[in-house]
């Protein structure tokens, strides 16, 4: 499966958010590719992809793309990160 | 043995010295540290090597593109003009130091985790693209010196550590009060912008309330996708920079700008699409480099951090500005259409002022960074001084990112004249303190900028010190303000509820009591 993890410029802060859901995937069990995008190309990977991560003011502007937009309200926080991954893929 | 040397030769010559090959080799090490399987290794140098040349391609596209906005800014205000941005500088810098920037890099990350680990300064720096910035930056002012290239990246690495240490710890007394609880750290190097803001709002705001209680349009929330705002930005500067060139010079000068397809004959009609053009090929070679430089971050940032972690437990993470956008989303609005402002101000002054007195180019405001550091410094002031700090705090903010500009331009070497520079103000102030410290010689300018580092390392450790283990909180003041302000308020409308539940009671309801327990949102 395929996780995005969007912020403004896909550069800073949507890699700590990389880094966590990554650490997340891993202690569900599950097999995950994270990638990266910034706002501006985020519906367009959002359409290889099974579930996006991002905060709540980008979460509006990404709509919807017909996979799970998960809002994350600190990327830092490993525990939120996995808490609410794992709802949103229900397992 | 001729072989050897031959092998030695070839390594050294087409391997290291090819920047692009560095960074996958280092990504790779990276990844090998973290025990990654051997597809993630391989893939993940290879998408660094690629982003690399990508950086490259990118800053092709933008050096074309800014080659006739010069010409046209030289012609119509008759002196030089500029658009900071960071990675167009960067990438234009690589081809020539590349493996320079790369060793500074990776040196100066490491020797900053011994400082996190030794002193007090417990923060890790992971904002990989301003890392590499500086690293650029060291690398430019320190090649316009004699310096043999060895003590050059020591020089470098030692500055970039203590930089990378010492801001997030002078900023962190603001950057709590922002929010976070003291657990994340602001590692971007818009700092010295960031303190003044939160400074300017514990000046002017003490009763301001916040910019939460605003209401504001929606309308310019397309601004946070940088290549729409880049390319915008961009467009409207060529517009009205090829008007007043057409207006000064005359028609013949504007046509002769760009030469239309073969038997065409030259219009102004194309003179001006041309111009829009341009204005879109810059920001698609904007798009281009951050391209690349997200292929790098997405492998190397997690590499780092995973050698943070075990070298440097329990560090506070020092992290990209939009960190704090959450915290006080319509500050970060306000705040960039102030610093905006103040960028404007400050180049009116520039042009009547300070550019025929001093020759001073003209630094014209980009949309990105008034967007990033003045909507991180709008967060900050509202922290500090509500409204009333945000917008002052973001427009002084705006004048610091277009004055600091245009005097590092004069320790840049002959990247002086590249039409574009470095944005944020710690580039700017920092690079003058250490470019004008090589004034001094040689010699001299190796120790004054030792020194300088010295003093920074003990200034954020005093910070550390008593600021941070201290507690002060810069935004006591206003805080305690507000909340005088808000108890009448709160007290009417407990007295409002407690009418309404009586009233709901009688009437055998019960009064929802989950939906009255929120605290005030921060």
């Amino acid at each position: 499966m395929k996780i995005l993890a969007v912020c403004g410029m896909g550069i800073g802060t949507s890699i700590m958010l990389k880094s966590n859901a990554e650490k997340a995937a891993a202690s569900l069990g599950l097999d995950a590719d994270v990638e990266v995008a910034d706002i501006g190309t985020a519906r367009g990977a959002a359409a290889t992809a099974d579930v996006v991560l991002t905060s709540g003011e980008l979460a509006a502007e990404i709509g919807d793309v017909g996979i799970p937009v998960v809002v994350v309200d600190s990327f830092i926080d490993g525990d939120e990160v996995r808490e609410k991954l794992s709802t949103a893929l229900g397992s | 043995m001729d072989w050897l040397v031959a092998v030695a030769q070839f390594i050294v010559n087409e391997v290291l010295s090819v920047p692009a090959y560095m960074v996958g080799l280092i990504t790779a090490v990276g990844l090998i540290a973290l025990r990654r399987s051997t597809g993630q290794i391989i893939g993940g140098g290879l998408k660094a090597v690629l982003g690399f040349l990508l950086i490259g391609a990118g800053a092709d596209i933008v050096v074309a593109a800014l080659d006739p906005l010069g010409r046209m800014i030289q012609g119509a205000a008759g002196a030089q003009g500029v658009v900071p941005t960071n990675e167009a500088i960067v990438a234009i810098a690589q081809d020539r130091f590349g493996a320079q920037v790369a060793w500074i890099m990776i040196a100066g990350f490491v020797l900053s985790l011994v400082l996190a680990r030794i002193t007090t300064l417990h923060y890790v720096f992971l904002t990989g693209h301003h890392i590499l910035f500086m690293a650029t930056l060291l690398t430019m002012v320190l090649a316009t010196t004699a310096l043999p290239t060895w003590l050059a990246v020591v020089l470098g690495a030692v500055l970039l550590a203590v930089v990378m240490v010492s801001l997030p710890a002078l900023a962190q007394p603001w950057t709590r009060r922002v929010g976070g609880d003291g657990k994340i750290a602001i590692g971007h190097f818009g700092t010295l912008g960031y303190v003044a803001s939160g400074a300017t709002g514990q000046l002017v705001g003490r009763t301001s309330r916040s910019t939460e209680d605003l209401k504001l349009p929606e309308g310019l929330r397309f601004l946070r996708d940088s290549m729409v705002a880049t390319a915008l930005s961009m467009v409207i500067i060529y517009i009205a920079v090829a008007l007043v060139f057409w207006a000064r010079q005359g028609t013949a000068a504007a046509l002769d700008m760009f030469p239309p397809a073969e038997g065409l004959d030259p219009t102004v009609g194309h003179f001006l699409m041309q111009a829009l053009m341009q204005g879109l090929q810059f920001g698609i070679g904007v798009a281009v480099i951050l391209y690349g430089v997200r292929t790098i971050l997405g492998e190397l940032v997690p590499a780092f951090q995973g050698i943070a972690d075990r070298v440097v437990p329990g560090a506070v993470p020092a992290l990209d500005a939009p960190i704090v956008f959450p915290y006080a989303q319509n500050a970060v609005l306000v705040g960039f259409l102030s610093s905006f402002v103040g960028g404007l101000a400050t180049l009116a002054v520039m042009a009547s002022v300070f550019n025929p007195a001093f020759g001073l180019a003209l630094i014209l405001p980009g949309l990105v960074p008034h967007f990033f550091t003045g909507g991180a410094a709008g967060v900050f002031g509202n922290a500090t001084g509500g409204r009333r700090g945000a917008v002052a705090g973001a427009f002084v903010n705006g004048v610091v990112i277009t004055l600091l500009p245009a005097f590092l331009l004069g320790v840049l070497g002959d990247f002086g004249t590249a039409n574009t520079t470095f944005g944020d103000a710690d580039f700017g102030w920092f690079g003058i303190v250490i470019g004008y410290a090589f004034r001094a010689g040689d010699v001299g300018g190796v120790v004054i900028a030792l020194v300088v580092a010295a003093l920074l390392l003990t200034g954020a450790m005093a910070v550390q010190k008593r600021a941070v283990q201290g507690g002060w909180d810069p935004g006591a003041r206003h805080e305690k303000a507000l909340a005088e302000r808000a108890e009448g308020a709160r007290a009417e409308q407990e007295a409002q509820k407690s009418a309404e539940e009586g009233a709901s009671r009688q009437d055998g309801g019960s009064a929802a009591s989950g939906e009255d327990a929120h605290g005030p949102e921060r």
